[in-house]
């Protein structure tokens, strides 16, 4: 797929964003936000999967770690075609399949259930050991908030990983240096970032999370690095794509009301 | 008496399940020995994995094991594979209900001498309020063989509880054992005694010395916790009008506050439950520490006849 294409998606998606977020009352924008073209560029272009068939044995996967960007994650599987997109509108609502954290007996294409923080990299590391048992060719990705490797469980899981060369494993951090009480750097200093992933005898790319071109290249380098696995630290800005969100903290986890979802859809090219 | 204990049974049985499927796999958090599981790691190294002393990284690892297709059973003390990791059982494995078991050894003060840290007195509660788990606890080794390849052969996440102490076997090689089926021991009218893990031993020599006083005993060796057997429990108040509880777990919370809570809205008697008292285990040898927490067959016989003399029919 053209990386206009792609870019195309990423704007439906981000408007997705913001009418569930708006219709909901509440929801975490700016870390959906900010992780639109690393999501966006997995399910339409890298990884091989079939929105018909959840289940097919030989898809890649995709575990969300920083479960509470599932606004994200459910408009893609949506767009994709996994549900009809107008059950977007249900998010957080009683009786919808659509939880406020995603539910994986609940939606078709959601992996594993996530939403308490530093969970999802172990449970990515034990699918890509059971692909590597099965002689299975699939690769996984795991999307982690950065200031959600504040969790001491990602670190044991990282060791993991390098200790099994999972080499068929893609970690992904959104590295938007925000998180819900303030700036990562303020709350928790994460820095030397990629000398403690490479400490850890991980393979490193950093890029520009929300430039395309640099994803799909990022993707692409990742599944060539063979015997130890990748992750891709993505530079983001969180709330992304909205000028009044972008790289305010408040956005982490409140839903704009209902002018404040007009504008925002004005800024990403509806017309109201 | 054979003395054995049931994460021999447990480890046992982890070799028969890897040599009739090949789904099955173990892990453990640097406790392959402990749990029993190393026997498996020597006949399946490809199908063993080693997590460190990383138990909640094993937890998830074996939860995204299972999302694939394994069976994984993860060992580990008691105290690392409940409380500790229990965030990780709640969400990577029941909220997911991912096909995990777990083999959750040095149960109870039987551990011994590791004192309090390593003697796991709250892990039935801390289990069995997880929606979709099964929760076991043999009364032997022979027991726990069966609950181990009974447990894989259902889907869903399943705690075993075992023990590190070697012990007399209690139930018979040709016994069946179903989970959530209550293995009456004995038959009796004047009171029941409903035990489960090593209490059972125990109880069944309090029965025997109730019997020589004239007191008839039903006797239940209750294993699985969870899903609860509310018949047996239902007609054992019935028919005997009085139920004590024992179990090597805090009362709180514990076996006998699940048996209670069927009995009070079913068919409410008189019960006493014994077991640990809101305290913590602490460093001796396992009978020393019975007598100490008065998990033995005579406080189950004076507590017994103490029972009797509450009952109202």
């Amino acid at each position: 797929m053209k990386i206009k294409e792609l870019q195309r998606i990423c704007l439906e998606v981000r408007r997705d964003i913001i009418r569930m977020l708006g219709e909901a009352g509440s929801g975490h924008p700016g870390g959906s936000l900010s992780a639109a073209e690393l999501v966006v560029a997995l399910y339409f272009s890298v990884m091989k999967h079939r929105a018909k068939e959840p289940d097919w044995e030989d898809r890649d996967r995709f575990i969300l770690s920083k479960g509470h960007c599932c606004p994200l994650l459910y408009a893609v599987l949506a767009r994709c075609g996994y549900f009809p997109v107008e059950k977007l509108l249900t998010l957080r609502k009683l009786g919808s399949p659509l939880q406020g954290h995603p539910h994986n007996l609940e939606v078709p294409g959601i992996e594993a259930s996530t939403g308490s923080l530093g969970q999802g990299l172990s449970i990515a590391n034990g699918i890509a050991l059971a692909g590597r048992l099965n002689k299975k060719n699939y690769r996984v990705y795991c999307l982690l908030g950065d200031g959600e490797t504040d969790e001491g469980q990602v670190w044991e899981a990282v060791m993991t990983s390098n200790h099994y060369h999972l080499d068929n494993l893609c970690a992904i951090v959104d590295r938007n240096r925000l998180q819900i009480d303030g700036k990562t750097a303020d709350i928790m200093q994460l820095e030397p970032y990629p000398e403690k992933w490479r400490a850890f005898g991980w393979y490193v790319i950093e890029i520009d999370g929300n430039n395309l071109a640099e994803v799909l290249g990022a993707y692409l380098q990742a599944e060539k690095i063979k015997g130890k696995p990748t992750v891709i630290i993505a530079r983001t800005i969180k709330g992304k794509g909205i000028s009044f969100m972008e790289n305010e903290v408040e956005w982490h986890g409140q839903a704009p009301k209902k002018e404040e979802v007009e504008k925002a859809l004005k800024e990403l090219g509806e017309r109201i | 008496m054979k003395l054995k204990s049931t994460r021999d049974g447990y480890g046992e049985a982890l070799l028969r399940l890897g040599r009739e499927n090949p789904r099955v796999v173990v892990l453990t958090a640097d406790l392959g020995e402990s749990t029993r599981s190393h026997w498996f790691k020597k006949e399946f190294p490809e199908r063993f994995f080693q997590m460190g002393v990383a138990e909640a990284d094993m937890v998830g690892t074996a939860a995204g094991l299972a999302l694939s297709g394994k069976i994984p059973f993860m060992g580990s003390f008691g105290v690392f594979v409940t409380g500790r990791v229990w965030d990780q059982l709640r969400v990577s494995v029941a909220y997911n209900n991912a096909n995990v078991k777990i083999g959750s050894t040095h149960c109870g003060i039987t551990v011994g001498e590791d004192g309090a840290t390593h003697q796991a007195i709250e892990d039935i509660a801390l289990m069995r309020v997880l929606p979709g788990f099964t929760v076991i606890v043999p009364a032997d080794n022979i027991q726990a063989i069966k609950a181990t390849i009974a447990a894989a052969k259902i889907y869903g996440p399943v705690y075993l509880r075992l023990g590190r102490a070697s012990l007399p076997v209690v139930t018979k090689e040709n016994a069946e054992f179903n989970i959530g089926k209550a293995e009456i021991l004995k038959e009796g009218k004047d009171l029941t005694i409903i035990a489960c893990g090593v209490m059972v031993c125990q109880s069944s020599e309090a029965a025997s010395i109730l019997e020589k006083e004239g007191i008839s005993v039903r006797l239940i060796n209750l294993h699985t916790i969870k899903p609860i057997d509310e018949e047996a429990i239902i007609k054992a108040a019935k028919e005997t009008g009085a139920i004590l509880t024992a179990e090597e777990h805090q009362v709180m919370g514990g076996m006998g506050s699940a048996v209670a809570e069927v009995v009070m809205e079913n068919c409410p008697v008189p019960m006493k439950r014994i077991g640990i008292l809101d305290r913590f285990g602490q460093s001796g040898k396992p009978e020393e520490l019975m007598r100490e927490y008065g998990l033995t067959a005579e406080n189950i016989v004076k507590e017994a006849k103490n029972l009797l003399k509450r009952k109202t029919i």
